[in-house]
């Protein structure tokens, strides 16, 4: 055993070597036109032999070091206590929330413009991943393409205020429709998938979409994107110094303050916030009706559900249409926030990270994936100090917590259903 | 109410299913046995709507349903059990049969949201209905307990339970006795017999329990290898030549 422990330990710090040296302990400088090679300094190459010790040693003792882990004590001690009764927890629970909405509805005004902006980012993402949470949480189907969805409300919104002139709060309902109407497309083809294979198509779907709008130049501008899309307006009131459109009045102008760009930035906060609070309402209430239990009974067993009545068509593309709108919802969003959107934004990465936030939050479970979204986005906005080592910090967070928490931040709780009596 | 005509079923070259015939009377208990392997649960894949036979005629109240969807024909009022239980084991036992009534419930997405009042009413009733059969099988006091913590004896009842809030007319029962203790099977027994006396529903039944089988079935149909062997009440059938032959083997 010990040699092996040995063998296995030298191996893994071998690895280390072979994979950190010719990454870190090489630099290309540019001079000019010529690119040349160059060491890096002492002080690198001592990181790197370091890291490759303490691989070694860790592996060494690994038995010894997670048994000590695992003897210290859960820091949260209320996790033995008695679970309290479930009509007050859920009470407590709402209020809880209530109050967080409400304080974040005042706390853009008290803090930095990038914040704010910061915040709305998190917010599309909270969208995003509650529609998310529908498919893969719920309906138990992994989708690699959720991000087509989104660049479906993104580029509706761009197109049509680019040819019709649209207002955003038109586009909101025909950006979140037209991409619910791409869910049901995808849906017919892999009606019959699960699993793997279904992945896989989506994953096809999500690429074919993006590679679409890179292509179609004469109507999509491509790689080049689609810039001046409108900013929201306050029963017309614009944002901006001068209006824009005729018709129209500036917001700083009706109220007689004076003009500050932050007030632009506050208000697509504000929407936002509206949205995502509406998106997390209308799935909560899906949750608790038949089309919530349908979905989870296809998750847990397809078979036994058919054998019930349920028609797997009408279930599994209720779920994809229902994921997809609220997508459209966070890409009109994004677009209006951006002002500007190309093809760039709606790569594969931004599918794995929405998918991440679902699972690091808890499969299904809503508060869960809120959480999520906020520390996955906000995240790597902490570590930006760590600059080009901030996702190797992001990505290990994430293995750790799979590994210590592979249920989710906040695993979904069932609702409690009173039954009365029977006389 | 069930009629089954020469009913086939081949998977490349193996006949799985031949000419096999049976028929259910409206408040009657027929039996399938035959040893493992004869093609029991096929012949219940083909009713239910899961396999698609090769061959034969299935009709449900006067009406062809072989090939149908499965969703189908469940809702048409036969309704089945599986072998191996299959419960939506992450929900609780009280959603397992809120499930089960999704075509009894308004499923109107709008009228959802805003709980109209026919919503609020028929997801009363189901929560009623789901109440009802939770004490009829005594899972009462685990209702929101998920279904995967639940006893083997417990999950098996509620299978029957999530069956029952469908108010089928035909159940189709596969081994719901395997795996149960003595006293179990005897609950078990009791209950099918008052599904038919008390609740109108007619029982097909796949079972290796004989003594559960000769006890309640009013007919019973033997398969061995594909093939009907014979049918008959249970009286019939415990002296009937081929049957024993078949399962004893030759003497």
């Amino acid at each position: 055993m010990a040699a092996y422990n040995f063998r296995h330990a030298l191996f893994c710090a071998i690895i280390t070597l072979i994979i950190s040296y010719p990454i870190i302990g090489f630099n290309l400088e540019a001079q000019g036109i010529k690119v040349t090679l160059t060491g890096a300094d002492a002080s690198t190459l001592t990181m790197v032999l370091l890291a490759a010790v303490i691989v070694f040693l860790f592996q060494l003792f690994r038995e010894n070091i997670l048994g000590a882990l695992r003897s210290i004590p859960s820091p949260l001690p209320e996790a033995k206590k008695e679970p309290m009764a479930e009509n007050r927890r859920a009470k407590i629970e709402s209020w809880v929330l209530t109050g967080i909405v409400v304080l974040a509805l005042f706390w853009p005004f008290f803090v930095s413009r990038g914040s704010v902006d910061l915040a709305t980012l998190v917010l599309i993402y909270i969208m995003l991943a509650l529609g998310l949470n529908v498919v893969v949480g719920l309906a138990g189907l992994l989708d690699l393409g959720y991000v087509a969805f989104y660049a479906v409300g993104a580029y509706t919104f761009a197109l049509l205020s680019q040819y019709t002139g649209i207002s955003f709060w038109l586009a909101l309902p025909i950006g979140a429709l037209l991409a619910a109407l791409f869910g049901l497309v995808l849906g017919f083809p892999v009606l019959r998938l699960r699993g793997d294979y279904l992945a896989i198509v989506t994953l096809g779907f999500g690429e074919i979409i993006r590679i679409l709008l890179n292509n179609w130049t004469t109507l999509t501008g491509g790689p080049n994107g689609i810039g001046g899309i409108p900013d929201p307006t306050l029963f017309g009131m614009e944002f901006g110094r001068r209006v824009k459109e005729e018709g129209n009045t500036s917001f700083h102008e009706t109220f007689g303050i004076a003009y500050s760009g932050e007030h632009k930035v506050i208000f697509l906060y504000l929407i936002a916030l509206v949205l995502a609070v509406f998106t997390a309402l209308v799935i909560r209430r899906f949750m608790r009706m038949p089309v919530g239990r349908a979905w989870e009974a296809l998750r847990e067993d397809e078979i036994a559900a058919r054998s019930l009545g349920l028609s797997r068509t009408a279930v599994k593309l209720s779920a994809f249409t229902i994921g997809a709108f609220f997508a459209g919802f966070a890409g009109t969003v994004f677009a209006s926030k951006q002002g500007f959107i190309s093809p760039e934004s709606f790569v594969f990465l931004e599918s794995a990270i929405i998918l991440a936030i679902v699972v690091l939050g808890g499969m299904g479970s809503q508060i869960g994936v809120v959480l999520a979204a906020i520390a996955v986005t906000i995240l790597p906005e902490l570590a930006r100090e760590f600059s080009e080592y901030r996702m190797l910090i992001f990505g290990a967070a994430m293995v750790l917590m799979m590994v210590w928490r592979p249920q989710g931040l906040m695993p979904m709780r069932r609702i409690h259903i009173e039954l009365k009596k029977q006389e | 109410m069930l009629e089954v005509q020469n009913l086939s079923m081949r998977f490349g070259g193996l006949l799985a299913v031949d000419e096999v015939s049976l028929d259910v009377q409206e408040h009657e208990i027929v039996s399938i046995i035959g040893p493992n392997g004869a093609g029991k649960t096929t012949v219940f894949n083909c009713m239910s709507g899961f396999y698609k036979p090769t061959g034969g005629k299935i009709l449900f109240e006067g009406k062809e349903v072989q090939g149908k969807p499965d969703y189908k024909i469940s809702r048409l009022g036969m309704v089945r059990t599986f072998q191996h239980v299959r419960l939506f084991s992450q929900m609780t036992v009280v959603e397992n049969l809120l499930v089960a009534q999704h075509r009894h419930l308004n499923t109107n997405l709008i009228s959802g949201l805003i709980k109209t009042p026919s919503y609020r009413t028929k997801e009363q009733k189901s929560l009623d209905r789901a109440a009802y059969w939770l004490d009829r099988v005594g899972l009462l006091d685990l209702a929101n307990r998920e279904a995967g913590n639940l006893a083997y004896g417990q999950q098996r009842r509620l299978e029957i339970a999530r069956c029952m809030v469908t108010e089928p007319k035909l159940l189709m029962l596969d081994e719901p006795a395997a795996g149960l203790n003595p006293a179990e099977t005897k609950e078990l027994n009791q209950l099918i017999i008052s599904l038919k006396e008390d609740y109108n529903v007619s029982v097909v039944l796949i079972e290796h329990d004989m003594s559960l089988v000769m006890d309640i079935s009013d007919r019973i149909n033997v398969i061995n290898q594909g093939r009907p062997l014979a049918s008959g009440t249970p009286e019939e059938i415990r002296q009937n030549d081929d049957v024993i032959k078949a399962y004893l083997g030759e003497a």
